[in-house]
């Protein structure tokens, strides 16, 4: 244990000094270089540990499982397009493709939704309270979907009727007279699926506060007075004036959310791990990678996964040009 | 710029520019509404309920926390169960003590690393001229929201080859990887504010590129590296997929494949013990959350798209 205490403050500060070297070294040899050479050369040299970084993490591999997606489990021969037609064709996989579709329509909605609710009601308090409150309702943001889990599967604890109940939710359920309910196992209307939102939901509408409450507060107040004067209720003020002027926010919190949706792994992971119908793409590729062994029919999932994720790169791009445009 | 507006991705690096003064006008004077407070309670109510669960739990015996619900104690007769034995037991039975380590060892190496390299790269971008230099930074952008399993199935292989397959420095290197693009473009949007006279300044000073960066631009970007090491760090430390790819259970498991596998993953634990595995992992973070918000709430808006 000491040994690994002492390698980790080791490799950090060799980290860290070994990449100061090669830097000065690269930008010695760069001076080294006869005139101009040498400054046309820097800025290359500057940039080519990161760029070396991304190119042999992010896209040698990217390119590389596009190619896997097209051979056998064992990636040791060609199958066409197999992989893929087995998949969608599987039944279960189907399932996987829906429950994912439930969690992409509902989760971001709800997320600008109560997190649009959270920031008014927030921003109305004092601001004490309103810190306080907003502390309380971020700090999710800061655990794991691990430590997360172990909250909420509490909350939805299950034990059969005439037992005493441990979850919350079952407690109040059979207080008020009912049957306790085995939560994360309801198919019917995907309530568990749903109820894995809930607990999503709870770790990130801090984030969605957040920036639109920030949003908010950016609304210049002469035009909610204009509309006040005007004789405007406050329901229309919100509706028609604060609203459209923090659209763009909107846009970026359902955005970054879908992200997230779209890979989500670790609350499904964690809280039932597929099963019930709550599986989901990621979970889906991590057992077929480690359960079947199927290298190919995972390497296919996350090339659907990538061209459902290709759309947002294009509003990723084209919003950083707007920002640029603007700097 | 007057809008608030953060782009995806976009690090809050400036102070709302058009903050609200507060209570610019009679109206908003008088004290919120009953109905507002009332909504707002509720709201910090549900927040707070499943937290406050968990963290009563882990100190309930055995026999109390999964006979009785945890609300049972706020009735003080049914004071006399509480211990700490919870704790003793995550920490030792279920290996955290050692995962806990693992999670240190995975997470600051692959905090501190990223962030150099980024930062000459960022320098570079921001601050020299070189063909090219735009079509590569708008790949770098693009990157940025790509899932990490991409690069899963092959990186296996590729450990699997080199004999590195559940070593800390095959964690390391991965989310050295997909760190770096957001790394890049955080820092380069935060120095592209930063007054270009010191820049010129310094040139006509004699300065190098790499004594400004060094001396000046370095120093300047405190609070953005400081958002980043925080995003970075919590990332990693909160991580599961990567960890179980990678290390999967056993003597390098970090904390979050630890309380999977040896907590929850496990048939009969007590609901006590797997409340006070769950605390364990959330030190760390609550921590850093309480100790650093400013920072961190830059840091986790600007980094929430990463893949």
């Amino acid at each position: 244990m000491v040994i690994k205490i002492l390698n980790t403050i080791l490799t950090v500060v060799a980290g860290i000094g070994v990449a100061l070297v090669v830097y000065w070294i690269l930008n010695k040899l760069a001076e080294l270089l006869p005139g101009r050479w040498g400054d046309r050369l820097k800025p290359y040299l500057y940039i080519l540990p990161a760029v070396a970084a991304i190119a042999l993490y992010v896209v040698y591999p990217g390119i590389q499982t596009i190619v896997y997606s097209f051979a056998n489990a064992q990636s040791t021969q060609f199958v066409g397009l197999q992989n893929y037609s087995k998949l969608l064709t599987s039944a279960g996989f189907q399932q996987t493709l829906i429950t994912t579709l439930v969690w992409i329509i509902v989760a971001p909605l709800a997320a600008v939704l109560i997190g649009l609710l959270v920031a008014t009601v927030v921003d109305k308090l004092k601001p004490g309270n309103e810190k306080a409150a907003k502390t309380i309702i971020f700090f999710p943001m800061a655990i794991s979907a691990v430590g997360a889990g172990t909250v909420w599967r509490l909350v939805y604890a299950y034990a059969p009727a005439g037992q005493p109940q441990v979850g919350i939710q079952n407690a109040v359920v059979t207080a008020l007279g009912f049957d306790p309910v085995a939560w994360l196992s309801v198919r019917t209307f995907y309530l568990n699926t749903l109820l894995l939102i809930v607990m999503f939901l709870w770790l990130q509408v801090g984030f969605s506060m957040v920036l639109l409450s920030s949003a908010i507060k950016g609304v210049p107040t002469e035009t909610v007075e204009a509309g006040r004067v005007d004789g405007a209720s406050e329901r229309q003020i919100f509706r028609r004036i604060v609203f459209p002027q923090i659209m763009p926010t909107v846009v970026t919190v359902y955005v970054t959310v879908l992200i997230g949706v779209m890979k989500l792994f670790d609350v499904v992971y964690v809280m039932t791990n597929g099963n019930f119908n709550t599986n989901v793409l990621a979970v889906e590729f991590f057992n077929q990678l480690f359960t079947n062994f199927n290298n190919g029919a995972a390497a296919a999932i996350v090339v659907l996964l990538m061209l459902a994720v290709i759309p947002v790169m294009i509003f990723q791009v084209r919003q950083f040009r707007l920002e640029e445009a603007t700097r | 710029m007057t809008s608030t507006v953060q782009p995806a991705g976009t690090v809050a690096t400036e102070p709302t520019p058009t903050k609200r003064a507060r209570k610019p006008s009679t109206g908003e004077a008088a004290p919120a509404h009953w109905s507002i407070k009332a909504a707002a309670i509720i709201i910090c109510f549900f927040w707070i309920v499943p937290a406050l669960g968990s963290v009563i739990t882990s100190f309930r015996n055995e026999i109390d926390a999964n006979n009785s619900g945890w609300w049972t104690v706020l009735n003080p007769a049914n004071w006399g169960g509480f211990t700490l034995s919870n704790y003793r037991d995550a920490i030792v039975n279920a290996d955290l003590g050692q995962a806990f380590i693992n999670s240190m060892a995975i997470a600051l190496p692959a905090t501190f690393i990223p962030l150099l390299i980024a930062s000459f790269a960022a320098y570079a971008f921001t601050f020299m001229q070189f063909p090219g230099r735009n079509i590569m930074f708008l790949v770098i952008v693009s990157l940025l929201v790509v899932p990490n399993f991409v690069a899963m199935v092959p990186l296996l292989q590729l450990y699997g080859r080199l004999g590195i397959g559940g070593t800390f420095p095959s964690v390391w290197l991965f989310h050295i990887g997909f760190g770096m693009s957001l790394a890049i473009y955080l820092l380069r949007n935060y120095m592209a504010t930063l007054p270009r006279e010191i820049m010129e300044s310094a040139s006509i000073d004699g300065a190098s590129h790499y004594q400004t960066f060094y001396r000046l631009i370095l120093p300047m970007s405190t609070p953005v590296l400081a958002a980043f090491a925080i995003f970075q760090f919590l990332w990693v430390w909160n991580d599961l997929l990567v960890a179980l790819v990678f290390l999967g259970p056993g003597e390098n498991a970090p904390l979050t494949v630890a309380v999977k596998n040896n907590l929850i993953g496990q048939q009969g634990q007590g609901w006590n013990v797997v409340a006070a595995g769950g605390i364990i992992t959330m030190i760390v973070p609550i921590i850093v959350f309480l100790a650093m918000q400013r920072y961190f709430v830059r840091g986790l808006t600007a980094g929430s798209v990463k893949g």
